[in-house]
C-alpha cells in the first residue's frame, strides 16, 4: 500500500463514519449503498476474478436472512406460534435479548449460508459458463418459491422481525453501522484474498481451468473455498437487511432475482470485473443513477435500469476500471491496485 | 397430499384426464420456446433468456389485437410477423454485437433485455393478469366433469401445424439449409457464399415468431402477465438442457413431459411447487451428468 492509497482508505473511513451525522435524512440510503457494495465485491470474487458467472447469489442473502430470523425469534419464542398470528403476537424482547439474538443471528446466517454454499457447489460446480449461470439462477428463482411453501417460517406471508429497543433515529444508525462494517470487512478479506496464493490460483482458474488442474490446483476445493467466502457474507448482510427492513417475505425481500441478484452483477460489470475497486466504484455510481432515475424518472424507473444494463453490457463491457487500466496505466498502476495488477500479471505468466 | 393422491385414485380417476389435458397443453407451449431457443442457441450460441417475455410479448400483442376486433385465431400469423420484425430489430440492436463475445456476455445483454420487456408491458398493460375470453363454445366430457374449449383445441391445431411447418422449412428450402449449414461451422458457410450474417437475423426472427406463436397460444389457454416471462425462460432452459441441442424430437417429448410432470406435481403438492418442477428437474438433469461425467472420469485415472 502507498501513500495515496492510505489517504483514499481514511476518506472512505471519514465519509463512512460520518456520513450519517452529516447527512441524517439519507441514513438508509447510505447503508443500502454499503450492502450493494458488499454485493457487487462478493460477487467479483466469483464473476471477476475466478471467471465463474453466478446468477445466483442471491440466495445466501435469503437464506441468511431465514436463518437469523429463525435463530432470533426461536432463542425465547416458539417459531411457529410466532409465524401463524401474523403479527398479533408483539413478543417483547429485552435489549439484552435482543442483541444477544440479532449477532448471535448473523453469526448463524454466515455460517448456515456456508453450509448451503458447500451443498449447492456439489450441484452447480460442474458446469461451465452459461450453464453455471443458468444453474444458479435456477436455484435463487427455486429457493425464493419453496421457501414460500414452508408455513413454519411464515410461508408467502412472511415474518416480521423483532423491534428494535430504541428510537428511530438510533436504529437508523445501528443499523447504517452494522452495514459500513461489514462492507469494509468484506472488503479487507478480498483486499487480503487477492493478495494470497489463494488469489493467484482463483485467477488461474478463470484464465484455463484446465491447465490450472493439470498444474495441480485442486479447483472444486478452490471453488468451493471462494464460494464459501462469497456466502458467508452474503449470508451476514442478508440477517443484517432483514432486522434493517423490519419485514421478510420470500419474493420480494429475501430472493429478489430480477432486482438486486441482477443489479449486483449489473455493478460489478459497470465499475469493471476482475479488479478489487471496480466493484465498489461501480455500486456507488449505480446507487446514484437508480435513485436519480427514482426521483426524476418516477415510472420509468425500471426501463431506464434495464437500458442501462444493456447498454452497458453490450457497448461498454470492460466498465470504468477496465477502461482507466487501458487508457492510464502508469497512473493507475501506481495510485490504488498495485498489488491486484501484479496479481494479474503473474496469473497470467503462470498460466 | 396423501389426500390429493387418493383422489387421482380412487375417488375421481377422470380427474387424471383434466390434468393429461392441461398437461398436453402447456407442454405444446413450452415446447414451441424450447425449439426456438434451440434454433438460436445451436445456430449462433447465443442464451437468450428474454425467450420467456418474447413469449409474454406475442401474448399481450395478441391482447390488444382482441382487443381491437380480431379474433385470436386470425391473430396468430399477425402476431408472427410483427415479432419476426421485432426479432429483426433486437438482432440489429443487442445480438450482433454480443454474438463474437463469451457468452456470458449474450445472457446477461438478453436478461436486461428481458427486464426491459418486462418493465414497459408493465407500463403499458398494468400489473393485473390478463386472458382473452375467445366466446367459442366448451365441450362436456364425462357427465360434465372435464371441461375442454374448442378454442384449446383450434389452438393445439394451429401449433402442430406451425411446427410441421418449421420442421419443413428446416429441411427443404434454401434458407433453411443455410441455416442447418451455419450451424455446423459459421466459417465454412461463409467462404461457400453464404451471409452468415443474414443468416442469423433469420434465425433470431424466427425464433421471435415462434415465441409470438407460443404467446398467442398462453393468451388463449392460460394468463398473461408481464412478469411471467421468466418462467418461462428458465422451463425452456430446463428443456433444452436436458433434450440436448439440435434434438427436436428430444425438445417436444421433453417439452410434453414436463407440462405433464408440472400438472401433477401442481395438484399432488399444491400450485406453490408448480414452478419449482422445472428447475428441479434441471438440477435432477444435472446431477445425473455429473455422475456419468464423475465415472468417465475414474476410467481415465
Amino acid at each position: 500500500m502507498t501513500g495515496r492509497s492510505y489517504l483514499l482508505y481514511a476518506v472512505i473511513l471519514v465519509l463512512g463514519v460520518f456520513g450519517p451525522i452529516m447527512f441524517p435524512n439519507y441514513t438508509q440510503q447510505m447503508a443500502l449503498l454499503w450492502v450493494m457494495v458488499l454485493m457487487a465485491s462478493t460477487w467479483d470474487l466469483l464473476g471477476g476474478q475466478m471467471g465463474y458467472n453466478s446468477l445466483g447469489n442471491i440466495t445466501f442473502f435469503g437464506c441468511g436472512m431465514y436463518i437469523s430470523a429463525v435463530v432470533q425469534i426461536s432463542m425465547f419464542y416458539n417459531v411457529a406460534d410466532y409465524t401463524s398470528a401474523f403479527g398479533a403476537i408483539k413478543p417483547e424482547f429485552t435489549d439484552e435479548q435482543y442483541f444477544t439474538g440479532l449477532f448471535l443471528g448473523i453469526l448463524a446466517a454466515g455460517i448456515g449460508s456456508v453450509f448451503i454454499s458447500y451443498l449447492f457447489g456439489l450441484i452447480v460446480f460442474g458446469l461451465r459458463g452459461p450453464y453455471f449461470a443458468i444453474g444458479t439462477l435456477g436455484i435463487a428463482i427455486a429457493a425464493g418459491q419453496l421457501t414460500g411453501t414452508i408455513d413454519y417460517i411464515g410461508g408467502g406471508s412472511g415474518i416480521s422481525m423483532p423491534f428494535f429497543p430504541g428510537d428511530i433515529e438510533v436504529r437508523a444508525g445501528f443499523f447504517y453501522l452494522l452495514c459500513f462494517i461489514l462492507a469494509a470487512l468484506t472488503h479487507i478479506v478480498l483486499r487480503w484474498i487477492y493478495s494470497t496464493q489463494f488469489g493467484l490460483a482463483i485467477n488461474a482458474i478463470r484464465d484455463d481451468e484446465d491447465k490450472a488442474e493439470a498444474m495441480g490446483i485442486p479447483t472444486l476445493k478452490y471453488k468451493q473455498i471462494g464460494w464459501a467466502i462469497t456466502a458467508f457474507f452474503m449470508g451476514c448482510i442478508g440477517a443484517v437487511f432483514g432486522n434493517m427492513v423490519g419485514f421478510i417475505e420470500p419474493v420480494e425481500v429475501a430472493f429478489p432475482v430480477p432486482t438486486f441478484g441482477i443489479f449486483m452483477v449489473a455493478m460489478a460489470l459497470l465499475g469493471g470485473k476482475g479488479t478489487l475497486w471496480g466493484p465498489v466504484l461501480g455500486a456507488v455510481l449505480f446507487h446514484i443513477i437508480k435513485e436519480a432515475t427514482w426521483t426524476y424518472l418516477l415510472g420509468w424507473q425500471w426501463v431506464a435500469l434495464g437500458l442501462i444494463l444493456i447498454i452497458n453490457i453490450v457497448y461498454f463491457q470492460e466498465g470504468i476500471m477496465g477502461w482507466l487500466q487501458r487508457k492510464y496505466p502508469e497512473f493507475f498502476g501506481i495510485t490504488v491496485d498495485v498489488s491486484t495488477r501484479e496479481d494479474g500479471k503473474e496469473a497470467k505468466a503462470d498460466g | 397430499m396423501l389426500f390429493n393422491l387418493q383422489i387421482l385414485f380412487d375417488l375421481a380417476p377422470i380427474t387424471n384426464v383434466q390434468l393429461i389435458l392441461d398437461g398436453i397443453f402447456i407442454g405444446a407451449v413450452i415446447s414451441l420456446s424450447a425449439y426456438g431457443l434451440a434454433l438460436v442457441w445451436g445456430v449462433m450460441n447465443v442464451k437468450n433468456l428474454a425467450q420467456g417475455d418474447f413469449v409474454i410479448l406475442g401474448g399481450y400483442m395478441a391482447f390488444a389485437l382482441f382487443n381491437a376486433g380480431v379474433h385470436p385465431v386470425l391473430a396468430l400469423p399477425i402476431v408472427m410477423v410483427l415479432m419476426a420484425m421485432f426479432g429483426w430489430m433486437v438482432y440489429i440492436l443487442i445480438i450482433r454485437r454480443v454474438i463474437q463475445q463469451d457468452m456470458f456476455t449474450s445472457l446477461l445483454a438478453t436478461f436486461g433485455l428481458s427486464l426491459l420487456l418486462q418493465q414497459v408491458l408493465n407500463l403499458i398493460f398494468g400489473p393485473e393478469v390478463q386472458t382473452i375470453d375467445s366466446k367459442m363454445p366448451n365441450y362436456q366430457l364425462f357427465d360434465n366433469a372435464i371441461t375442454l374449449p374448442m378454442v384449446k383445441i383450434l389452438s393445439l391445431v394451429m401449433v402442430a401445424v406451425l411446427a410441421v411447418a418449421v420442421v419443413i422449412f428446416m429441411k427443404k428450402s434454401r434458407m433453411g439449409q443455410a441455416i442447418r449449414a451455419t450451424a455446423q461451422d459459421e466459417r465454412a458457410a461463409r467462404v461457400l457464399g453464404i451471409n452468415t450474417d443474414n443468416v442469423y437475423a433469420f434465425t433470431f426472427s424466427l425464433n421471435a415468431a415462434i415465441c409470438g406463436a407460443a404467446g398467442v397460444m398462453v393468451s388463449i389457454i392460460w394468463v398473461l402477465q408481464p412478469f411471467y416471462g421468466i418462467t418461462y425462460s428458465l422451463r425452456s432452459f430446463a428443456i433444452v438442457t436436458a433434450a440436448g441441442l439440435g434434438n427436436l424430437p428430444g425438445v417436444i417429448t421433453t417439452g410434453f413431459g414436463l407440462g405433464l410432470l408440472e400438472q401433477y406435481t401442481g395438484f399432488v403438492l399444491g400450485a406453490e411447487y408448480q414452478v419449482a418442477s422445472a428447475v428441479v428437474m434441471l438440477l435432477l438433469v444435472l446431477i445425473y451428468r455429473q455422475i456419468q461425467l464423475s465415472r468417465k472420469r475414474q476410467v481415465v485415472q
